[in-house]
């Protein structure tokens, strides 16, 4: 056992046991972030803020949510956003974040599409943001489940029945997931249990390791310069702090993040309070109804995209289903895709520049196609866009990481 | 200044996704309607201006009271509510408040011909007749002396709940204010072809704009619906949908109050995060 000294204060007590005056340097102090950054480099810790509210708001509502078919519709409904002292409040924040959550995960897979932070050693930060997104999709889709209005039991009804068109397996996996044959209580209990344990847990677990693999090929830049960071953290503890490149996550990394942090929540407050609609559809608050069908079903503004996907493809099911298990995967794969060397900002790739924007352009057009009925010449955008979509991924993206490799 | 132009291209491009997913899907979606229209211009106008209430309350009698009663009168219903129910599908409306609510024009065609004013000609036809049978035997002035007489009894005032009684608590439930339909559910089945919606969370899943188009006339937004045009005034709609706001969005107020101090209060941390930012940032740069 290691000698213990009397302690000469509290700090200093836990310092002997815990380590922590080592623990803040490896942690904050001493976590060296490149300086030449831009306010996009705080999504992070927005992301991180959005969900400690849903954590904590969760909580608040697991404590009144009951997750029984009969039961759900009201306990949301009556007793959390009536009864309940401030529920309704909870409840806004909860459904609003879990909807600007996406708004930001997007933000930040863009922001490393466009600054190529997925390459060249950071290609595992790339592949856990990935997993964290397609959980946190789960998690959503499991959440929109639990307030058994219309549309939460018609959009689980669709996108459930999507696993019944895989071939051999389908029609038993269906009702493995369903627990029914239809979407009923069971399948209310089944996605209660994913919403607020297993999924929260396998998310909690990837954000640690999401953080983790940055540790080694360190957070990017806006130039995609790479640093000699051990040089320029000496830099900066010998009191060169404005030639040294770095700076460290605590204080002055954190500080301007908590100054966006702040910022954005006037702004989310505003969407809690007076515009929560697009997070919160009117039509969930009419009770679910098996025997009535909805004129329109249509998922989560953040599915649009993939959703158009499926459906371009209206001359044949199956092949939509094929094309949108790929576009559930390709992100992944961006690393692979796009294997050139170069690290910079797209505006210093120009080819990579234009396509970055096809593909937000395109990513825009196929969501909002997604929720439009795909009747006339909806359909026939939608087809379009989503050839393009496969096209950016599989032909031109290729094509320019080719050229440059011969470039470089 | 760099930083400004990122944020104009992150408002440009998340600006256009919601645009295109909300306020435009939906406007393509939900097609446009005819704003309310309460002076019901599609029913001819009827000369009420010279109608005597002494003789409406005889015509009253002779005519109305075999079917409904008027409380305020002392005129009680011929048939306790389930018996009402049964044989006509719906409970009879007490008369005593029926001006008070129903645009005097609406009441003197909705007597004449009632399927016509509700806007249900195609859902009840002579195999399957509506309840009330149409007095067009009536002249102009004898539905003149009528109203006169029914807006003589009704009272100048009432609270949002009595309006929602008379106009709409014959069919539907509020769950969460422990309003019960006055109608058994099974007649109300049998009569409309389908169930009549509690209306507890009417508010948040319609939302008030919409319900002021479809109170006002259902098949604008539901074409085919049993729902009948009540015919209520603009007065009396607006005290509906009150009440439904009090019962289906209690919090609305608090919810308004509250959002206005909560972004206050993170306007000033933006600030003094931005001085710490500034101060912290000025040894580095």
């Amino acid at each position: 056992m290691a000698e213990m000294k009397k302690a000469e204060g509290v700090v200093d007590w836990l310092d002997q046991r815990l380590g922590i005056k080592k623990l803040t340097k490896v942690l904050m102090t001493e976590y060296w972030i490149p300086k030449n950054i831009n306010f996009l480099w705080a999504m992070g810790v927005i992301l991180l803020t959005l969900f400690t509210a849903l954590v904590v708001s969760g909580i608040f509502l697991l404590m009144y949510y009951k997750p029984d078919a009969k039961l759900a519709y009201d306990s949301v409904n009556f007793t959390i956003m009536q009864e309940v002292a401030f529920g309704w409040l909870w409840r806004h924040i909860h459904a609003t974040a879990a909807s600007m959550i996406f708004v930001i995960i997007y933000i930040h897979m863009f922001v490393a599409i466009y600054y190529g932070s997925y390459k060249r050693g950071r290609e595992m930060i790339w592949i856990s943001g990935m997993l964290l997104f397609v959980i946190f999709s789960a998690e959503a889709f499991s959440g929109y489940m639990l307030p058994w209005g219309q549309m939460s039991y018609w959009a689980a009804s669709v996108i459930t029945g999507l696993f019944g068109k895989i071939p051999v397996i389908g029609p038993d996996l269906l009702m493995w997931i369903r627990g029914n044959y239809v979407v009923a209580d069971a399948t209310l209990t089944r996605f209660f249990m994913l919403h607020v344990f297993l999924l929260p847990v396998v998310i909690i677990m990837i954000i640690g390791m999401h953080f983790y693999s940055l540790r080694i090929p360190h957070v990017n830049n806006q130039e995609g310069e790479v640093l000699d960071f051990e040089a320029e953290e000496k830099k900066y503890k010998e009191g060169n702090k404005k030639e040294s490149k770095v700076i460290p996550f605590w204080p002055v990394f954190l500080s301007k993040d908590i100054f966006v942090v702040c910022a954005f929540m006037v702004f989310f407050f505003y969407l809690v309070c007076y515009h929560y609609e697009f997070a919160m559809d009117p039509i969930n608050f009419e009770r679910a109804n098996s025997l009535k069908t909805p004129t329109h079903i249509y998922p989560e503004w953040y599915f649009l995209w993939s959703y158009e996907v499926l459906r371009g493809f209206f001359f044949n099911g199956n092949l939509g289903l094929v094309v949108f298990g790929i576009a559930q995967i390709i992100f992944f794969l961006l690393p692979f895709l796009d294997n050139s060397p170069v690290v910079k900002p797209a505006h210093q790739r120009k080819a990579f520049q234009v396509w970055f924007w096809l593909l937000v352009v395109d990513m825009v057009v196929l969501t909002i196609y997604g929720k439009l009925p795909p009747v006339g010449n909806n359909k026939y955008v939608g087809l379009v866009a989503s050839l393009i979509f496969l096209a950016l991924f599989f032909i031109i993206l290729p094509l320019i990481s080719r050229a440059e490799k011969k470039g470089a | 200044m760099k930083e400004l132009k990122i944020l104009v291209i992150l408002i440009i491009v998340i600006g256009a996704l919601y645009y295109g997913v909300e306020p435009y899907a939906h406007s393509i979606m939900e097609p446009k309607t005819a704003p309310a229209d309460f002076a019901f211009k599609d029913l001819k106008p009827i000369d009420l201006s010279k109608g005597v209430a002494s003789k409406g309350k005889d015509l009253v009698a002779q005519n109305c009271v075999a079917c409904h009663s008027i409380e305020s009168q002392k005129i009680p219903a011929p048939m306790d509510h389930a018996s009402a129910g049964a044989s006509f599908g719906v409970v009879p409306p007490d008369l005593s408040h029926i001006a008070s609510v129903i645009n005097p024009q609406f009441l003197a065609h909705f007597i004449k011909d009632p399927t016509k004013a509700a806007k249900l000609t195609h859902k009840y036809k002579d195999d399957h007749p509506y309840p009330m049978p149409a007095f067009a035997q009536f002249s102009d002035q004898d539905l003149a002396d009528i109203v006169a007489y029914l807006t003589s009894i009704a009272p100048k005032k009432l609270t949002d709940q009595q309006v929602f009684q008379q106009a709409c608590e014959r069919c539907h439930d509020i769950k969460y204010d422990k309003l019960y339909a006055v109608t058994d559910h099974k007649d109300l089945h049998r009569y409309l072809g389908s169930n009549a919606p509690d209306l507890s969370m009417m508010i948040r899943s319609l939302g008030r704009e919409k319900l002021e188009v479809f109170i006002n006339d259902p098949q604008k937004l539901l074409h085919g619906t049993a729902m009948p045009r009540v015919g209520l005034t603009k007065q009396a709609q607006e005290q509906v949908i009150n009440y439904l706001e009090q019962t289906g969005d209690s919090k609305r107020h608090q919810r308004h109050g509250l959002g206005i101090q909560i972004m206050l209060f993170f306007a000033v941390m933006t600030l003094l995060a931005y001085l710490w930012k500034q101060k912290v940032w000025r040894e580095v740069h």
